[in-house]
């Protein structure tokens, strides 16, 4: 028999380590969502800080299934393997996924990509706004964290948006303790970021820990890229190299799984979790500086495409 | 490795960024790509030295007017803890701010200018870490080498603070005489302050004892969402889901579920990585019961000895956050715990001076930024403790029946008597004097 007064000397001395802190609030923003709006989606692009929210998902709502369905914008740019593991990874869990995808966008008229920019980063803002106003969803999960990016530093785990998807920074409601506001106007819907608090670092060291599976471009291989904007980029259908542009074969892995057309891999042995973990925690450059080109072109301009709909 | 939660307050100039900018930089917490934008930002701008305050301004009206608006999180991680920096405004403009920040945190920074003392808002920043239950206070007496790292400017000022923090409800204050910009007491003891004894700000953070912070006697369970799977597998599984607020939940244990009030006893505690023996906050955990009760979100599960008050009429400090006052009379949407509720202002018992802590009794509103104590009834009852007790189960926010904002975060005072033990009138809480 364990006396309480036993008990709980054992419970102060006991604290949860962060991991476990950053899960149960994470678990928690997941069910307050679940609990006050009528059709949540959670966004999954495969890259590791949606594996970490599906990861999240079934923490809280196992046995059961998830009250939501899982989408995915499909750039049509991917990596191969991210759609692989995308559809290995849905179909295990055994949950139902939505493909929003941005050639349907364009082919239909609704975007159209811009001259001599490969990337369809922003073309992603409105075929996610187009599913959400066809599946009628009122609360989009994202894998967002504050760490990412300053204006991402300020922004809410609820992200009231407007029939635009648009961000307003300076009206924010204001978020207390756990107490999430979640009320809508109509044409409104929330964006939510269970994972705001955790840190490049908390994910990797979250799926060493819970074994979860990340595609293999994750890991260190050998692949022909080229060099644009400071990058190495690979060469691909989506993007071929320029004239003066030598393709070489190098050991790479990517820090951020995006577009292809847009997302920089870095040189890298590293071929386990493990081995990421010893690298991010030797990084002396965020995984937006060292992977993506489009952030780099001004100070704001995250706060620019998220003003616009963006994530 | 633990995690520590800590909000920043300081006014403008005192060095707020440039010793969060320290602490980043000296634990790798700022990377070479956001130190090479923020050095060019400041050399277009004609600054002769790298402004690190551009590292946390993150949105543009805030790059454009020079100053901080609103709550930034910025995150670093020693071997020792990980940390969580809610970095707030100081300007009485923007207390609301520093309430949002200061909600969750289990420490505060509170910077003082060696060479201005102890001024009117950090009087101000102290009371509200107070009023919002922050466990631990730092008082960092910034500039400490524009004053020859004099021990009687420090000495003074620590006088003066300790003299002002014993009409408030702080239990741990400590003072760190440091330098931001050269880096004294900061990481490492300072060689040009001998006659300090206690350790760096960041040794301050690593150590702090945050165990017995955390309410582990009054047992709470707010109920979030029920998990039924009617799948073959789990026909008959019906699971409460939520996070511990308060207490220690074991299996085994004769819980009552209010409001109701049925008991019964605790089948078993799980997560999705298996049964738990023991569940305490903030665990998010699903309980399983002996017996089949209607149970729902909002509801509370507790220890029959030890209850919260249920009640439709309580007393709290509110922040008001809204362009619009709040009045006696007011209507709005209320949420604590998972439950939300329609509420009405009864009275306004008083607006409080935050700078010196007088209580106005005669005062008919509370205006954006404004403390004051209110006595609010709702249209259900609501399962309360007093703030003091429990952040969770004591704490509220008010939301805008039109425009759906959040417009007032409330701490319960007073919840009426709990049910059980009576309780005497002179131990009802006051928040501050
Ligand atoms: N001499 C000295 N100057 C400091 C110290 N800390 C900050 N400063 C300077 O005070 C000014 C305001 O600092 P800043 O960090 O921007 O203040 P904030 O407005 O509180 O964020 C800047 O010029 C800093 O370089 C310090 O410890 N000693």
């Amino acid at each position: 028999m364990i006396e309480p007064a036993d008990l709980s000397e054992r419970a102060l001395r006991r604290s949860l380590s962060h991991l476990d802190a950053l899960e149960s609030e994470s678990v928690f923003i997941m069910r307050e969502v679940a609990a006050e709006f009528e059709r949540p989606v959670l966004l999954f692009s495969g890259g590791k800080d949606s594996i970490v929210l599906l990861r999240i998902a079934e923490k809280a709502f196992r046995p059961a299934r998830f009250p939501f369905p899982v989408m995915h914008i499909d750039t049509g740019h991917n990596f191969p393997e991210v759609l692989d593991f995308r559809d290995r990874r849905v179909a295990e869990l055994g949950e139902r996924l939505i493909v929003a995808s941005v050639q349907e966008s364009i082919d239909k008229g609704r975007v159209a990509e811009e001259l001599g920019n490969p990337s369809r980063n922003r073309l992603q803002t409105t075929t996610l706004l187009d599913a959400i106003l066809e599946h009628r969803f009122d609360a989009v999960f994202g894998g967002a964290r504050r760490d990412e990016e300053t204006a991402r530093a300020k922004e809410r785990v609820f992200s009231l948006r407007d029939e635009f998807g648009q961000w307003e920074p300076k009206a924010q409601r204001p978020e207390l303790w756990n107490l999430f506001n979640g009320r809508l106007r109509r044409g409104q819907h929330m964006r939510v970021f269970p994972i705001s608090n955790w840190t490049e670092m908390d994910v990797w060291q979250y799926i060493q820990r819970e074994g979860v599976e990340v595609p293999s471009i994750y890991f260190a291989h050998e692949r022909p890229v080229f060099r644009r904007d400071s990058m190495w980029l690979s060469t691909s259908v989506f993007l071929p190299n320029g004239p003066d542009e030598a393709v070489e074969s190098m050991v790479v892995r990517y820090r951020t799984v995006g577009d292809m057309t847009c997302t920089g891999a870095v040189n890298s042995t590293a071929a386990t979790v493990a081995e990421i973990i010893a690298e991010v925690a030797a990084a002396r450059i965020t995984e937006r500086g060292a992977t993506r080109a489009d952030d780099a072109f001004s100070e704001t301009s995250m706060e620019d495409r998220k003003r616009e709909g963006y994530f | 490795m633990d995690l520590l939660r800590f909000s920043t307050a300081g006014s403008v100039d005192d060095g707020k960024s440039t010793l969060i900018g320290r602490l980043l930089f000296d634990s790798k917490g700022i990377f070479e790509d956001q130190l090479a934008a923020i050095e060019q930002t400041s050399r277009r701008r004609g600054y002769s030295q790298v402004d690190l305050a551009l590292l946390t301004d993150g949105l543009r009206a805030e790059r454009e007017q020079g100053i901080t608006i609103d709550v930034a999180y910025r995150y670093f991680a020693t071997p020792k803890r990980k940390f969580i920096i809610a970095d707030t405004p100081g300007h009485v403009q923007y207390t609301r701010n520093m309430v949002t920040g200061a909600s969750t945190a289990d420490l505060a920074i509170v910077l003082v200018d060696a060479r201005k003392g102890v001024l009117e808002q950090s009087r101000r920043h102290a009371f509200i870490a107070s009023l919002l239950g922050i466990p631990h206070l730092v008082v960092a007496v910034n500039k400490m080498d524009l004053v020859g790292y004099d021990e009687t400017v420090y000495d003074a000022i620590q006088q003066e603070f300790a003299d002002w923090a014993s009409r408030l409800d702080v239990h741990d204050i400590a003072f760190i005489p440091i330098s931001a910009l050269h880096g004294d007491n900061v990481v490492q003891r300072s060689l040009a302050m001998p006659w300090y004894q206690g350790p760096s700000l960041l040794y301050h953070l690593e150590h702090v004892y945050i165990g017995s912070d955390r309410n582990l006697i009054d047992v709470r369970f707010p109920v979030q969402w029920v998990v039924r799977p009617q799948t073959d597998a789990h026909h008959d599984y019906r699971g409460y889901a939520g996070q511990v607020a308060a207490g220690v939940f074991k299996k085994g244990d004769e819980v009552v579920v209010l409001p109701s009030g049925h008991r019964t006893r605790i089948k078993r505690l799980e997560t999705m990585d298996g049964e738990v023996e023991t569940a305490m906050p903030p665990l998010s955990v699903t309980m399983l019961l002996e017996d089949e009760l209607d149970i729902s979100r909002g509801d509370m599960i507790c220890r029959p000895h030890n209850q919260p008050a249920v009640t439709q009429d309580f007393e709290a400090m509110v922040c008001w956050m809204a362009d619009a006052p709040l009045r006696a009379g007011g209507r709005y949407s209320l949420k604590h715990t998972t439950r939300s509720v329609k509420a009405v202002v009864d009275d306004l018992r008083y607006r409080m001076d935050v700078n010196t802590l007088h209580r106005d009794e005669a005062a008919s509103e509370l205006g954006l930024n404004e403390i004051g104590r209110v006595r609010i009834r709702t249209s259900t009852p609501l399962l309360l403790d007093k703030y003091e007790l429990s952040r969770t189960t004591g704490g509220f926010i008010l939301i805008d029946e039109t425009t759906f904002d959040t417009v007032g975060a409330g701490m319960v005072v007073r919840a009426g008597p709990p049910q059980e033990v009576p309780e005497p009138e002179e131990a009802e809480a006051e928040v501050a004097a």
